[in-house]
């Protein structure tokens, strides 16, 4: 079925061609076009974007990244003195409270030995990110690879493939990711990603090997076969674009899920260690500080809230855009 | 199909014993079972309590051998009468005995929220298809992705601060201050101005309206000292019960259909007569009491329906038992929260729990041991709930707004169906098909899942277990709690896959 947004059978205009003006003109766009056209009207999405892009480009600029340093003064280890009993210094209520917005030293505060809390909670939001993203992209690659195979060779591979699938299907990934955090959380959180990811790829993996028994059976695929295609290029330059919405739609939501599970490990305490922390851990820590502290609960909380729901609505927007019954924009 | 499910059990059998060997792989080389007595100094202590240990456990045997031990015994749990064990865990205390006392209060906990979020995001969810692109259903839209992205152990604490803690202290000294009327009013304006629906206007009137009342009716309630003795009284019960009679006759046919909402009301009526009448056998009644009174009001309730439905009587059994079902439930509430004055002050005035799942050593009627679960419950329920309910809302959402385009829809309106009978009967029943299977298999999920959400709260469930077997590397006590959720993952998947083919005649299980 083609989107009605394309409704000139012979597809577009030859170069050089000139298009008589008519009541309405209609210009052929390419398949690239409509979804980007469709997830740029995506206001979600939009907003969605823009507020990850945000805590990125402040999580890794503010306190710098590896041997780059940030433009925020305080690091995320040192202590200090206690600034007005540690409690907050942003003001972002202008004038209601009397005086007018203000950063301050300690914007969200320091914790109770006086370490910066901005400084640590961009670096717990540094980490989270980056065990999302590894994971994200890690099992992407992982289950498209092995869907890909198991859909289109079929046979063997595909059974090996898919019982393996089963396997890790049953075990609820929080009980053997905690399992394995517990054993080797001391390798750091680059190490916990690549570990999750492992377990988790099995549902894209399922996807692919859907779609790719589907597409294997198109003709595009036979002629490409009966041109010589190899294998490889078969899957990867006639089939892999023709999959690749639902493995962009299922990475954006799978790291999603990510943030949530390497806090919710972190907060059970098999995820990422001290001295390195992350935003679960943060909130682990000073859970029971609520009554006293409550700003050192309440600003992790927000970051993960802002990056799960702002990947989220990208998702969604991703999902509208990439679906050709797709016929409205939804606002 | 009986073919189909024995096939299924053997490769669920099979990819078991796979998951099991992987499972007792990882967690036998994540750690040593013995580091626990390196803090021991006096070195003769030290050499018997591991060497002990190394006794009950086998830990001197071959991996394998360890393993096939612990197989061996996991396998009789298969054949019944012969006995199960799940081994031993550090303590020597039987790990099977540990798993059984656990699994109930986890099955508690879980059932209840999984329950009532099916509810809960199943009409939300409809509600919200049928009214696409509404107020109404962007908010539920814009809820259910910000509960999605709530974890879990964070709204956790902050229900425990701000629905235990926070209400407890209130509920000492109730008194309407700013912030209380706000929210009150608040809750009830959204909630009234979402049912409503229709043009902006009538929904703003409607939501300042109710905002208005829900203050009002708040500070009455306040005012006349309802929140240290709450209750209905028979006269707001027997109205609740009226009200319960309508909705069931709206359910199924329409107002104007005399003999379904006489048959409803009497059923009501019999209801009310029934709790009122045996005042004193529900004092302190037991669950089969209980069931058997229920039954009672249901039975005549049919009864009425058969001697009066005349041509209406399929739809007046089905009034008169909703009806019934409605109104049991409300006398239930009813009791369970009339109880609350004496349960306040046995538990020192702080009846909202935030840990465990009763009160130890806690005795009483039958009504305040009800209400002592309940209070236990709802804080983890709510914060399971939160979670499941956005991904109920969201699949129900779309599963009816599928069923909507479809062609037998447009034909049963097409042939001048009322919209009640298209929505209920013809795509709500479609609908929910890919739901059940959704159903099965969160539910199967969410017992290995309710780690977090025991840990926070307290629960002596499997989380607990689990979490604990963890920091000790504990083999035998973890693969039991693994053992126990996979076993209930694999069964739901099948439960999954029948209930599809049961359901969808055109799915065929080959």
């Amino acid at each position: 079925m083609t989107s009605p947004l394309t409704p000139s059978p012979t597809g577009r205009t030859p170069p050089g061609m000139q298009v008589p003006e008519r009541e309405f003109t209609i210009t052929a766009r390419t398949q690239g076009q409509m979804v980007r056209r469709r997830f740029l009207r995506h206001r979600g999405a939009m907003l969605g974007f823009a507020a990850l892009m945000f805590v990125v480009l402040i999580s890794y600029t503010s306190i710098g990244f590896g041997p780059v340093p940030g433009w925020w003064g305080l690091d995320y280890t040192s202590t200090g003195v206690l600034v007005d009993e540690g409690n907050p210094s942003l003001d972002v209520i202008p004038y209601l409270d009397g005086d007018g917005l203000s950063v301050g030293k300690h914007p969200f505060g320091q914790d109770q030995i006086g370490r910066d809390y901005f400084a640590l909670t961009m670096r717990g939001t540094q980490i989270s990110l980056m065990v999302a993203f590894v994971i994200g992209i890690l099992s992407t690659v992982l289950g498209t690879l092995a869907g890909a195979i198991a859909g289109y060779f079929g046979g063997k591979s595909e059974a090996v493939i898919m019982r393996f699938t089963d396997l890790l299907l049953t075990i609820p990934v929080l009980i053997v990711a905690a399992v394995v955090g517990n054993a080797y959380g001391e390798s750091g959180p680059f190490f916990l990603a690549v570990v999750l990811s492992l377990l988790i790829w099995t549902s894209l993996a399922r996807l692919v090997r859907g779609e790719f028994l589907s597409l294997r059976e198109k003709e595009f695929v036979e002629a490409a076969r009966a041109m010589g295609a190899s294998s490889t290029r078969i899957i990867f330059r006639h089939m892999l674009p023709n999959a690749i919405g639902t493995i962009i739609v299922s990475a954006t939501l799978t790291i999603a899920a990510a943030i949530l599970i390497e806090a919710a490990l972190s907060f059970l305490g098999y995820g990422v260690r001290p001295p390195d922390t992350s935003l679960g851990l943060l909130i682990s820590t000073y859970q029971t500080a609520f009554s006293t502290r409550p700003w050192l609960f309440w600003w992790p909380g927000f970051f993960i809230i802002t990056i799960a729901l702002s990947v989220n609505f990208i998702g969604d927007g991703l999902r509208d855009a990439f679906d050709p019954r797709q016929t409205r924009v939804r606002a | 199909m009986a073919a189909y499910i024995i096939r299924r059990l053997l490769a669920s059998l099979l990819i078991l014993l796979a998951a099991s060997f992987l499972m007792y792989t990882l967690v036998s080389f994540s750690g040593d079972p013995l580091a626990e007595f390196t803090a021991v100094t006096d070195p003769d202590q030290k050499a018997l309590l591991i060497e002990n240990r190394i006794d009950a456990l086998g830990l001197d045997d071959p991996f394998f051998v360890q393993y096939l031990n612990w197989l061996g015994g996991a396998t009789q749990c298969l054949v019944p009468g012969s006995g199960c064990d799940l081994g031993l865990n550090l303590n020597n205390q039987p790990v099977t005995a540990l798993v059984a006392d656990a699994f109930p209060t986890t099955l508690q906990l879980v059932l209840a929220a999984t329950v009532l979020s099916i509810i809960l995001g199943v009409a939300i969810g409809i509600i919200s298809a049928i009214r696409q692109y509404s107020a109404f259903d962007y908010t539920i839209t814009f809820a259910a992705f910000l509960f999605f992205s709530l974890p879990i152990f964070w709204v956790a604490v902050l229900l425990k601060e701000f629905g235990a803690i926070r209400i407890n202290d209130w509920l000492a000294d109730p008194a309407v201050t700013l912030p209380v009327a706000v929210v009150m009013g608040g809750l009830s304006a959204l909630f009234f101005s979402a049912i409503v629906g229709g043009s902006r206007r009538r929904r703003v009137a409607a939501g300042l309206a109710a905002g208005i009342a829900g203050v009002g009716v708040f500070a009455g309630l306040v005012a006349s000292g309802w929140f240290a003795n709450p209750g209905m009284g028979p006269g707001l019960v027997s109205l609740g019960a009226a009200a319960c009679a309508v909705g069931a006759t709206l359910l199924f046919t329409n107002l104007e259909n005399r003999r379904v909402l006489a048959t409803s009301l009497a059923t009501a009526v019999v209801g009310v007569a029934v709790a009122y009448g045996a005042y004193g056998l529900l004092s302190d009644p037991t669950w089969v009491t209980l069931l058997a009174l229920s039954a009672l009001v249901t039975a005549i309730g049919v009864g009425i329906a058969l001697t009066f439905g005349d041509i209406d009587r399929a739809a007046a059994i089905r009034a008169s038992v909703v009806t019934s079902f409605l109104v049991g439930l409300l006398v239930f509430l009813d009791r369970t929260v009339s109880s609350f004055a004496a349960y306040s002050d046995e538990v020192n005035g702080r009846p909202i729990a935030t840990i465990g799942s009763k009160t130890p050593n806690f005795e009483g009627t039958f009504w305040e041991v009800t209400l002592d679960t309940a209070t236990h419950l709802l804080l983890p329920t709510l914060a399971i709930m939160l979670i499941s309910f956005a991904g109920y809302s969201r699949y129900s959402r779309a599963s009816m707004l599928e069923v909507m385009n479809a062609d037998y829809v447009r034909t049963a309106r097409a042939k001048g169906l009322t919209e009640r009978t298209v929505v209920l009967r013809h795509a709500f029943r479609n609908a929910m098909i890919p739901l059940a299977t959704l159903a099965a298999l969160d539910f199967g999920a969410v017992i290995g899942g309710a780690i977090i959400t025991e840990t926070v709260f307290g629960w002596k469930g499997m989380g607990v277990l689990f979490t604990s077997a963890l920091n000790k590397f504990d083999t035998n006590q973890i693969m039991g709690v693994f053992i126990v959720t996979a076993v209930a993952v694999l069964i739901f998947n099948l439960i999954a896959d029948i209930s599809y083919a049961v359901l969808d005649p055109r799915i065929r299980l080959t």
